[in-house]
């Protein structure tokens, strides 16, 4: 493994806690083409660039044109409270969201850090980040939606946002993350997801981050008993992208879903990574991930479904799908199981195909031009999965970038 | 004036594991403006490959021969240019379209043929007027509009949905390809009066079949039998009749 000398200067003046993790980055260097978790997703464009301290903040105006694209104010998430990470640092000034009684959000400068040697990334966020955002739901209460940003400025840089969400016994609150910003930047996030008996987070994700930079974000669930933690990433943008996210179902009767969909173009590199650990009986997990590949674009899928021994009556259910609408495009699929309880239900399967010749004649012979009912098919393929999200503000917002998106790069590449 | 359309030695082939192989082995039929023709033969004969030469699907490579429609060179065309110019085929086996609606479908393909024809695109009002008339005449559910296409329909509401994009892109040659397989009587009756609600002298059909029964409805002009990829005989209506009775043995023979 390569040492992580893009960093170095940065790791040198960490102190304290970490200073511990940045020795063990240190120690375990970033992976390389070897590194089994990495097999797939080449760091290349990390290497041989230096990523320095943050710049200075950007202009308020910047900050602000870049919330009203991400959260247009006539689309479905306005309105909506807004948390907001500026260089991957909390942002009083631009976060807006109103008192309510049984929620608590507050920023610390130090947060408890854990060496995880096979989440590198997660490590870095343990050396790096700046201050932590704690979202705090007590128990019974339902705090509603709340739209986080992370918005990036900056070229050859790093941000290690960092974020916490504690939902309590009974406790539900609905998440939508939007990565975005300007720059070749690193945006290196960080979620924790903490979730009591009987309560239920729901996270949606879009990452539209620069064409020109690198998101490598870690999410880590715990879910209790008869808990939820309901998500779905669509990535978007960045040369590369990595959405990595650990779930432990933790007592009996919860569940997670952890679905998601890409579509990338050009030479766009995005990996959707998931370990699913089933450690308590009855638990439900699902997981459909759909990919859309043109140009050069490289998908990258690796789902494992852990399923201990105590974790009787495991329905588990994985599938990732990918599309590839040019020649030179590459999906590499990496489902596992692993199961050592012998009362379980997990099925798992991975798909890759061209547009379908059937469907793409039948659309062309109602008159309707080959380019077109290529984009119907494609999207049609996305519409489906995006149906699994389930909040609905979230969904209609879901949907609209992606028909912009589709209109914007398929064309070039179909 | 030229023939409406006149189809002259028309070879096609398909590429199977076993390289080429030919199925049209050079079919020669004439359709004049405002008739309604019928192809009847057996299994294998090339009747469908015949309304996917029509069509323009890909994988069918003609060989040699001619299509001239209205006077153009239809081969020449793509599928889509080819609906443009008034070309339908309703399928066989109707294509499921997972995740596509099936009202923004026939929206698509309506103001697509209405583009290319130089005609004023439908807004939604105007269209939702026009596909409602079209689904009452056809005894179809709006619900059927709200679905993805073709997914989850029987066999009959697949072949209704085939006759009611019929209906709304107003083609000037339709190809049934055994639209009747699979239908009830009342279906068959409700497909035949839409397949009827289109006549008159610039329309003209050629209509695959195996069964005499659609015919009664639809009074055709001609009926053509085709064996081992070509006409082998034509006559007046009159022939569906001696084929129901005595089957394909004697035109077989002919072929052989």
């Amino acid at each position: 493994m390569s040492a992580p000398a893009a960093f170095a200067q940065q790791l040198e003046k960490t102190s304290g806690a970490a200073r511990d993790a940045a020795l063990a980055l240190e120690r375990i260097g970033l992976p390389g083409p070897k590194t089994e978790a990495f097999l797939y997703t080449s760091l290349r464009p990390l290497t041989g660039r230096s990523f320095t301290a943050p710049p200075e903040a950007p202009s308020a105006d910047a900050v602000r044109a870049l919330i009203m694209r991400s959260v247009p104010v006539d689309g479905p998430l306005a309105g909506q409270p807004l948390v907001v990470f500026v260089n991957g640092v909390f942002s009083r000034e631009h976060s807006k969201y109103p008192d309510q009684a049984g929620v608590h959000i507050r920023t610390d400068a130090t947060d408890a850090v854990q060496e995880d040697g096979d989440m590198p990334f997660l490590l870095l966020n343990d050396a790096l980040y700046r201050d932590v955002t704690v979202l705090e739901v007590d128990r019974d209460t339902d705090a509603g939606s709340f739209v986080v940003l992370s918005l990036s400025f900056g070229t050859d840089t790093s941000f290690h946002p960092r974020l916490r969400v504690r939902a309590g016994d009974g406790a539900s609150v609905t998440l939508t993350e939007i990565a975005a910003g300007e720059g070749a930047y690193l945006n290196n996030p960080v979620l924790f997801c903490d979730v009591s008996p009987r309560a239920h987070v729901v996270h949606t994700k879009l990452q539209q981050e620069d064409a020109q930079a690198v998101h490598m974000a870690a999410v880590r669930v715990a879910v209790a008993e008869g808990g939820s933690y309901d998500s779905f990433t669509l990535g978007l943008g960045g040369v590369l992208s990595r959405h990595e996210v650990r779930s432990v179902l933790g007592g009996a009767k919860a569940a997670v879903h952890i679905n998601g969909a890409q579509l990338l173009t050009e030479r766009q590199t995005g990996d959707i990574t998931s370990v699913i650990r089933h450690a308590a009986p009855d638990c439900i997990s699902r997981q459909t991930v759909r990919n859309v590949l043109g140009g050069h674009a490289r998908g990258v899928f690796q789902g494992k479904v852990f399923v201990e021994r105590i974790a009787q009556k495991t329905d588990g259910y994985q599938m990732n799908q990918a599309l590839l609408v040019s020649e030179t495009a590459e999906m590499d699929a990496k489902p596992e199981l692993e199961i050592y309880a012998d009362d379980v239900k997990c099925s798992h399967g991975a798909t890759v195909g061209a547009l379908d010749a059937d469907q793409l004649f039948y659309l062309c012979s109602r008159g309707i031009p080959g380019a077109e009912a290529r984009q119907i098919l494609i999207s049609a393929f996305l519409e489906e999965v995006l149906d699994l999200v389930t909040d609905e503000a979230a969904r209609d917002a879901l949907q609209g970038v992606l028909q912009q998106a589709l209109a914007k790069r398929i064309g070039a590449v179909s | 004036m030229s023939d409406f359309l006149k189809i002259s030695g028309l070879h096609a082939s398909i590429e199977t594991d076993g390289g080429a192989k030919e199925i049209l082995r050079g079919v020669d039929m004439t359709i004049p403006a405002g008739e309604l023709h019928v192809v009847m033969g057996p299994n294998g004969c090339g009747k469908s490959t015949l309304a996917y030469a029509l069509a323009g699907r890909e994988d069918y490579e003609i060989t040699s021969g001619s299509v001239a429609f209205k006077g153009k060179d239809l081969l020449e065309l793509e599928p889509d240019e080819r609906a443009a110019a008034g070309i339908f085929l309703a399928f066989q086996a109707p294509v499921e379209l997972p995740g596509v609606n099936n009202a923004n479908f026939l929206r698509t393909a309506v103001n697509a043929v209405r583009r290319a024809r130089g005609e004023p695109e439908m807004d939604a009002v105007a269209f939702l007027k026009a596909v409602r008339a079209a689904t009452k005449s056809l005894s179809m559910s709006d619900e059927m509009l709200k679905r993805n296409v073709n997914v989850g329909f029987s066999g009959g509401e697949k072949k209704r949905n085939e006759v009611l994009q019929m209906t709304l892109l107003q083609p000037s040659f339709a190809v049934l390809d055994e639209t009747d397989s699979g239908l009830d009587v009342d279906a068959l009756r409700i497909v035949a009066d839409g397949v009827n609600r289109l006549r008159g002298p610039e329309f003209s059909a050629l209509v695959i079949t195996h069964h005499k029964r659609l015919l009664d409805y639809l009074s055709p002009d001609r009926i053509h039998v085709m064996a081992n990829g070509r006409i082998v005989h034509s006559g007046g209506p009159e022939l569906a009749e001696k084929i129901d009775q005595e089957g394909y043995a004697a035109f077989l023979a002919d072929a052989a």
